[in-house]
């Protein structure tokens, strides 16, 4: 009896292996943020209990919208969600295809609006193109950066024995680039008295696709651990030290397999696999990830737009307590006036239905954090104003 | 001597000549468009690629590097030809032996109903969506060798196939396992073709001079077929070389730029490479340096399928 029980367990953590994988599979293409299957309906259950306050106009007509991967959970969960509302009058649809193809898609006129891991760019890339000019070109306006999905990145740990660990900036960067290779390390010690350490060798695991993940945290980095961490930050993940693994998932994989592993990893994705996550000591002392953290780290963010035009640029250092630092904005980027007048009904309601309250606080269960009231607010202002 | 026919009495009816024209067209058209196809591709591969092989700064065979995103391009292939490689050639050379075993089995040995049975079950290993034998091997089949892994890390660690490499197992010896596994149907299959074609008289004679089994095979069937059988070996070379989402999904990459020559390191192949980076072809001259990089595959892939041919021809000319 208890031999076949355990046998089918076998067989379960296999099958949830495998799920897990094929997870990993179906979104490998693109995988920048995702979850797994699993979490999906959890998340879209959860989601649906929640109530809207805000008065839907519920416009007939479709949109399409794609780009970054890291807000495809949320943006296919809130789309099914505004569609059962309204009785899916209106058809709106997502694809995560990245968040540069998303915006190349945008400007060129075959998606209505973008998701995107940054900002429009003001500056010439490479091919000499200029975001910011192309998508006014196409909407015959501005565009407009609207941040809705931020999503918290967890430094998750797969140790046994060690439920709370702290960090800091800087020990993060040696860890990634091979200088602090034992959990036992002076460095890791001093940050967590009160904690006995194994001597495990740790083995750090990166995102092996380009990623806005990546380029997040590496941004993080540099501008908190300048001189632990010099490479330029980028969607290539520049850390010289570990292995690198395909999309979120693969990296939690990747921690969880390993005793001893380490990764940066979206929020929903460590407490999927059940890995530890590391408070983080920005010099104001330890701050555990959750929604009131990564939202004063918002708060505290600059404004790189103007107007409607909401950009975003967070501030690592000088956060003060309890701010969460390690935090990815998404943008949702749309034409300020300029897409047909049914396509601007249906985008304007859908956003509506985004930036009400109750469904900012349900973002959680996603793996998401809500906007903090302050930007929620100036967001709302921006959707009615689109034309 | 006299009484041979004469041939121009024979009647026959006048010939009709459209259909042989039409069926000639068709298929010179079928041709034609293949060598089309290959060379549309290679071209387009050329064009897409010398851009950015202009603006690169460092050497595109011998660099490690892969720096195409922000700044000065700098990306070589030396890392990806190397994984492509290893990874190619431990899989050949685990598959082939397994491959002309079984085409042996099924050919001398098995009775016609049990040959007929593993022949077929070979032939179902071929029908495996790659996808699925990517998440066997990450999920099932890289826990299942990691102790013999580390054995071999712990014991022969001193030979540098064998030094110690990655903290996990989405190592380059499970993906060449993984991909022994996929060629295997394709070395069968065409091993046991060329062994079914032993003259009837070689066996025979082998058997009248008193050989046993073996002997028949070792004398008659395995020079008779190895021209065959190199071929075969040639074109799961060439599968391999260019398989991408089981190894995708097996490896893992790392970010060192001196190449590891262990087995148990993880890497990128050319194929692996592109694939996981897809999603963000943003400008022309990033895309270009990933299809500079399929380019070399291409022309890889291409020289040893052509060898394959080579050697089969040759094998047929001499029989």
């Amino acid at each position: 009896m208890s031999l076949s029980k355990e046998r089918n367990d076998v067989t379960m953590t296999r099958l949830a292996k495998l799920a897990a994988l094929a997870a990993v599979g179906t979104l490998s293409l693109t995988a920048c943020g995702g979850g797994t299957t699993v979490t999906t309906t959890a998340a879209t259950s959860a989601a649906t209990s929640t109530s809207t306050a805000a008065t839907l106009a519920c416009p007939t007509g479709k949109l399409v919208g794609g780009g970054s991967t890291a807000q495809k959970l949320a943006m296919e969960t809130l789309t099914s969600n505004y569609a059962a509302e309204c009785g899916n009058k209106a058809t709106i649809e997502y694809s995560g295809t990245g968040s540069g193809a998303g915006i190349k898609d945008f400007y060129n006129g075959q998606i209505d609006f973008a998701g995107s891991d940054s900002a429009l760019k003001s500056e010439p890339n490479k091919d000499n193109v200029i975001e910011t000019d192309k998508v006014e070109a196409r909407c015959s306006a501005p565009g407009w950066n609207l941040p809705l999905v931020v999503s918290p990145v967890a430094f998750a740990y797969n140790l046994t024995g060690v439920d709370a660990l702290t960090l800091t900036p800087a020990v993060i960067a040696d860890i990634f680039n091979g200088r602090i290779t034992a959990w036992n390390d002076t460095a890791i010690a001093a940050l967590n008295s009160g904690v006995t350490l194994p001597d495990t060798k740790i083995s750090p695991f990166f995102r092996s696709d380009e990623s806005g993940t990546s380029e997040n945290m590496q941004k993080y980095l540099a501008a908190s651990a300048p001189t632990n961490w010099t490479a330029e930050p980028a969607k290539t993940w520049e850390g010289t030290a570990g292995e690198g693994k395909k999309g979120t998932q693969g990296v939690a994989d990747g921690v969880k397999g390993v005793e001893g592993g380490f990764g940066y990893i979206e929020w929903k994705s460590a407490t999927d696999s059940q890995l530890g996550i590391a408070a983080i000591d920005n010099g104001d002392g330890a701050v555990e990830l959750n929604a009131d953290s990564v939202g004063k780290s918002l708060l505290a963010a600059e404004a790189a737009g103007s107007g409607n035009d909401l950009a975003i640029k967070l501030k690592y250092t000088d956060l003060g307590a309890g701010a969460y630092p390690a935090v990815m904005v998404t943008y949702t980027i749309v034409c300020s006036t300029g897409l047909a007048a049914d396509q601007t009904a249906v985008l304007q309601d859908f956003l509506t239905y985004v930036v009400d309250p109750d469904t900012q606080a349900g973002m959680v269960d996603l793996g998401y954090a809500p906007l903090p009231e302050e930007l929620r607010a100036k967001v709302a202002t921006a959707v009615a104003a689109i034309k | 001597m006299t009484d041979i026919q004469d041939p121009t009495r024979v009647q026959l009816p006048p010939p009709n000549k459209r259909p042989d024209a039409a069926f000639f067209g068709a298929s010179a058209g079928a041709g034609f468009i293949i060598a089309a196809l290959v060379a549309f591709i290679g071209i387009f591969l050329l064009v897409t690629a010398i851009p950015s092989l202009r603006k690169n700064t460092v050497n595109f065979l011998t660099s490690t590097q892969w720096q195409v995103g922000e700044g000065d391009l700098a990306f070589g292939i030396a890392g990806m030809l190397w994984t492509t490689a290893l990874s190619s050639v431990v899989a050949m050379v685990l598959a082939v032996p397994i491959s002309v075993g079984v085409a042996l089995l099924i050919t001398q040995y098995a009775p016609r109903v049990l040959g007929n049975t593993v022949g077929f079950l070979v032939d179902l290993l071929a029908a495996v969506p790659s996808v699925v034998y990517g998440l066997w091997g990450a999920a099932i089949l890289a826990p299942a060798v990691q102790p013999f892994a580390q054995w071999l890390q712990d014991n022969l660690g001193w030979f540098p196939l064998f030094a110690p490499g990655l903290a996990s197992s989405g190592s380059v010896f499970v993906a060449s396992i993984v991909l022994a596994i996929m060629i295997i149907p394709i070395v069968t299959a065409i091993s046991r073709d060329v062994f079914e074609q032993t003259p009837r008289d070689h066996i025979e004679a082998a058997l009248a001079l008193g050989a046993t089994k073996w002997e028949v095979v070792q004398t008659a069937v395995l020079p008779y077929g190895r021209s065959g059988v190199i071929a075969a070996s040639m074109l799961g070379l060439g599968r391999a070389l260019g398989e991408t989402i089981a190894v995708m999904l097996i490896l893992s990459t790392t970010n060192d730029t001196s190449i590891n020559f262990s087995l148990f390191a993880g890497g990128e192949t050319f194929a692996s490479k592109i694939a996981n980076n897809a999603a963000e072809f943003d400008s022309a001259t990033k895309t270009g340096a990933y299809v500079a990089a399929g380019l070399v595959l291409f022309v890889v892939t291409f020289a040893v399928n052509a060898v394959a041919r080579v050697i089969a021809a040759g094998g047929k000319a001499r029989s």
